[in-house]
């Protein structure tokens, strides 16, 4: 049975009983432990440069270029917290019911309790950064409502709060550079996790500027990898994300947690060819002001102002009057998909709803429009190369987020023993659907506020760990991916790296999508082997491991990603309710909405890795609720 | 549409680079740059040769990774526009594109159209930051901001570190980036205490880490694909002055 290490007690002290129970380590030893992140993002940078100025001896790795790149900078929206600035009933309890029930209850209330607590310090600290929030004419913090939330508790920064939230997190860690707490690694890629007796002792890494392979050992290691949205090869990910870190976690014994979570994001710009590399994100935050609606009737490819106001169908408003336009994002994602599969899309190829401003424009002036979303819509005008001032935007859903991820217990570690998870490279916090602006809240909720407090107990218990990096564990891990290395480049067969991610990418869309059915998982179960098969005998590449390849580095992505889609399907399979992202078709609602099965399916799927790969064990946590009750989400 | 590439191919940082000459046919015209040179590497790819080496990420106009001179432009000749944000609808059928490298002495080229921009990197470790530690801070609302002053600071810090800046300089300056930083932690109370320091030591690093001086050309404000303004190197001069006094 997996021990999720909750703590007892009322849910309102665990987390601060927890903390006075943690052992300490002594300031003055602090330096003497070496810790390893792997990853920049929010949860990265922000732990790195936290356990810096803790007094650790840190080290950070990022296959970026620097630490301010990685794609937490993307995030667009906002971040909550529950200050209730705005006096209108906001509370930690609110903002955590919310998110449990956002999460159509498969999350765990211990850590999602514990999220809403930590989250009012975060704000309190990017603003002592410096990060520029929105603000009111009496200098105070603005706010907006975002994404399926009934209270004003999202804070902002233009259409760029990742991006300035990031900056903060990486102005820290680069001070920790600059004083020489933190050793940085750019352009380093992990390849292996080092694990000996069950605990995690270091890492293999590879040099993308000159090739080289190197070992890193450590008395802890975080990964803040990211998500693995990028299995489906189109995604709002930045080109760059990739499963391989938590992957080999994986492959060295650690369990991975519901990794058929994924978020399908309601507002995108929608694909227009076969050249497309990637899809971008409309933030949200854009469904609070614009209105979405398709024709009444299927087929009308009249422009969309020669469609009177008596023919448009405001679906979103007309099915969920009481949330409207804001209802979370699944719900939203599979409303637009509903109304295409009717035939009443908008666009190339009918795969597209209208997102409509005019009403907003004539209401608030294109003055205020302009400023709380102007960037979003230049991005969004560079892309299409149409004015969202004049015409609606055309928007389709696109895989956005990875709720699955590293099971962690409490502490946010996994089941390897040093081995932590933090941000979306963890299953923890989001149950089966995330809310909007909670991804960064989370990250920086990890990094700043939790593994801090949780690392140095285990470092206090676990004492130091040293390694010799030239033999033993760390020496077969740096022959293991060297070899590696040499079988990609030696197939030379006929297929690009980038043509089988976009087979896989296809073939999970269609049948791992935003709907799924037993039949359709079965078929991805037979083809992703077949997939695996020609990968392994058929890729080509060009080049050599020495110096820097890109084609080399995709090609090791691809290959973790193939393996890895199989134990999404799996998990698929597996869960035969429909949950928050995770939405079988066999398990719907006489109106089409999600049913759950909390009798069977009340647990958080852990997998464990097995010599077949199409035969992992599975090992169930189960989620028992106190607080907020299961009930049928409803936003009507 | 069809264009001929001309693109510059460097194996390393040591080695001589040269321009090669692509030509690519059969490409729409929704198709953005970087998916330009996804199409081209493909292609090459399938003939036994080695891609082309580019830096992107995010494909979104955000993360900074991407960027290279294109005819001549760093980005592009379209204003406020990443390279991952140009579309080949902006240019026409048949045209020949020269693509090469950010060129800097402070940008060494690593490979192709990939450059060190670990310079960057370093001028923040040296000053850019408020020195607070997670947990020490009070509340968010304790210092009221005046609206004007946050957006100020908002402006300065939309910097996305892409480079371009530099990359458009005649004398390869760094002052649009650092002055960006300098103005948006000026801006803000919390700023303050460390305004001194902070400006001399980022602009001793900016100095040492080989970029030019600034000769007012403002072709660093007309390359930015944020727009940032020149206005904040008159506010990075101001706080050198101010330190000069007080310092």
């Amino acid at each position: 049975m997996l021990d999720a290490k909750i703590p007892a007690g009322p849910i309102e002290q665990k987390w601060d009983t927890h903390k006075f129970k943690l052992k300490l380590v002594n300031p003055a030893n602090k330096r003497r432990f070496h810790i390893i992140v792997v990853g920049s993002g929010l949860a990265g940078a922000s732990a790195a440069a936290t356990l810096a100025e803790l007094g650790y001896d840190v080290s950070v790795f990022c296959y970026q270029d620097s630490p301010r790149r990685a794609h937490s900078i993307a995030a667009q929206g906002g971040i909550n917290a529950a200050k209730n600035y705005q006096n209108d009933g906001d509370s930690i309890y609110r903002l955590f019911y919310d998110t449990v029930k956002g999460g159509d209850y498969r999350s765990r209330e211990a850590n999602v309790y514990r999220l809403a607590q930590v989250c009012n310090q975060i704000i309190d600290h990017c603003v002592a950064q410096g990060v520029p929030f929105a603000r009111e004419y009496g200098g105070m913090l603005a706010n907006r409502s975002f994404g399926g939330a009934q209270v004003s508790r999202t804070f902002y920064a233009r259409g760029q709060t990742g991006q300035q939230l990031l900056l903060g997190a990486y102005s820290a860690l680069s001070r920790q550079i600059g004083l020489d707490k933190v050793k940085m690694h750019t352009r380093h890629e992990l390849l292996e996790l080092v694990v000996v007796d069950g605990r995690v002792r270091g890492i293999t890494t590879r040099d993308m500027v000159t090739g080289e392979l190197g070992s890193h050992a450590a008395d802890a290691v975080v990964l803040a990898t990211g998500g693995y949205g990028n299995v489906f090869y189109l995604s709002t990910n930045a080109k760059g994300c990739n499963v391989t870190a938590a992957f080999r976690a994986y492959q060295k014994g650690a369990l991975f947690a519901n990794p058929c979570y994924t978020q399908i994001h309601p507002t995108c710009i929608p694909v227009t060819g076969e050249h497309q590399s990637k899809l971008t994100l409309m933030s949200e935050s854009l469904r609070n002001d614009g209105r979405i609606w398709v024709p009444k009737n299927k087929g009308d490819t009249r422009p969309p102002d020669h469609i009177p106001e008596a023919e448009r169908d405001y679906y979103l408003e007309r099915r969920y009057p009481a949330f409207g336009n804001l209802v979370p994002r699944d719900v939203a994602s599979r409303a637009a998909k509903g109304v295409c599969d009717e035939g009443r899309g908008v666009g190339p190829g009918g795969l597209g709803v209208y997102l409509d401003f005019s009403e907003a424009i004539e209401r608030l002036g294109k003055a205020a429009i302009a400023e709380k979303y102007g960037n979003l819509f230049q991005m969004y005008a560079k892309i299409t190369a149409d004015d969202p001032y004049e015409v609606p935007m055309r928007i389709f859903p696109a895989v956005h987020y990875t709720m699955g991820g590293l099971w962690v217990d409490y502490n946010l570690m996994t089941t390897i023993d040093g081995l932590f998870a933090i941000g979306e490279a963890n299953f923890s916090d989001h149950g089966a659907n995330r809310l909007g602006a909670s991804a960064l809240m989370q990250g920086l909720a990890d990094g700043y506020f939790v593994l801090p407090y949780t690392i140095g107990d285990y470092l206090a218990r676990s004492g130091n760990n040293p390694q010799d990096t030239t033999d033993g564990e760390f020496q077969s891990s740096r022959e293991a991916a060297s070899a590696r290395i040499a079988k990609l480049l030696t197939i030379k067969g006929e297929r690009t790296p980038d043509a089988f991610h976009r087979q896989l990418g296809k073939l999970l869309w269609d049948t791992c999508g935003m709907s799924r059915n037993g039949p359709g998982l079965e078929t991805a179960m037979a083809e992703i082997p077949k997939i695996r098969d020609e990968f392994w005998q058929n890729l080509k590449l060009a080049g050599s491991p020495d110096g820097l390849n890109q084609t080399l580095e995709k090609a090791g992505r691809v290959a973790d990603f193939i393996d890895f889609a199989e134990l999404m399907v799996i998990d698929a399979h597996h869960r035969t309710e429909s949950c928050g992202g995770h939405f079988r078709e066999e398990s719907q609602t006489e109106e089409g909405e999600a049913l759950r099965d909390d009798d069977k399916f009340s647990y958080v799927a852990a997998w464990e890795r097995s010599d077949n790969p199409a035969q992992p064990t599975l090992h169930k946590e189960p989620l028992t609720f106190e607080h907020v009750l299961p009930s049928t989400r409803s936003y009507k | 549409m069809q264009f001929t590439l001309k693109v510059w191919r460097q194996a390393d940082r040591e080695a001589t680079g040269d321009f090669v000459t692509y030509p690519v046919d059969d490409i729409s015209a929704d198709t953005s740059f970087l998916e330009l040179l996804d199409i081209l590497n493909e292609r090459l790819l399938a003939r036994g040769d080695e891609p082309i080496a580019f830096d992107h990420d995010c494909r979104e106009g955000i993360c900074g990774t991407c960027g290279c001179m294109v005819n001549g432009f760093a980005h592009s000749h379209e204003r406020e526009t990443t390279l991952c944000q140009l579309h080949m609808r902006s240019f026409t059928d048949g045209e020949t594109i020269i693509i090469e490298p950010w060129r800097s002495r402070a940008f060494p080229v690593l490979k192709d159209l990939i450059v060190d921009r670990s310079a960057f990197d370093r001028i923040i470790q040296s000053g850019g930051f408020i020195a607070i530690c997670a947990g020490s801070a009070p509340d968010a609302n304790a210092t009221p901001i005046p609206k004007e002053a946050a957006d100020r600071a908002m402006d300065a810090a939309a910097c996305i570190g892409c480079g371009a800046c530099v990359a458009a300089c005649p004398n390869a300056a760094a002052m649009l980036f650092t002055s960006a930083k300098i103005a948006q932690l000026a801006s803000l109370p919390q700023g303050h205490p460390e305004r001194i320091e902070r400006v001399k030591k980022m602009v001793s690093t900016m100095e040492l880490s080989g970029f030019g001086s600034c000769t007012n050309h403002g072709e660093c404000e007309a390359a930015c694909p944020k727009g940032i303004s020149v206005n904040f190197i008159a506010k990075l001069n101001r706080e050198l002055i101010r330190a000069a006094l007080w310092g």
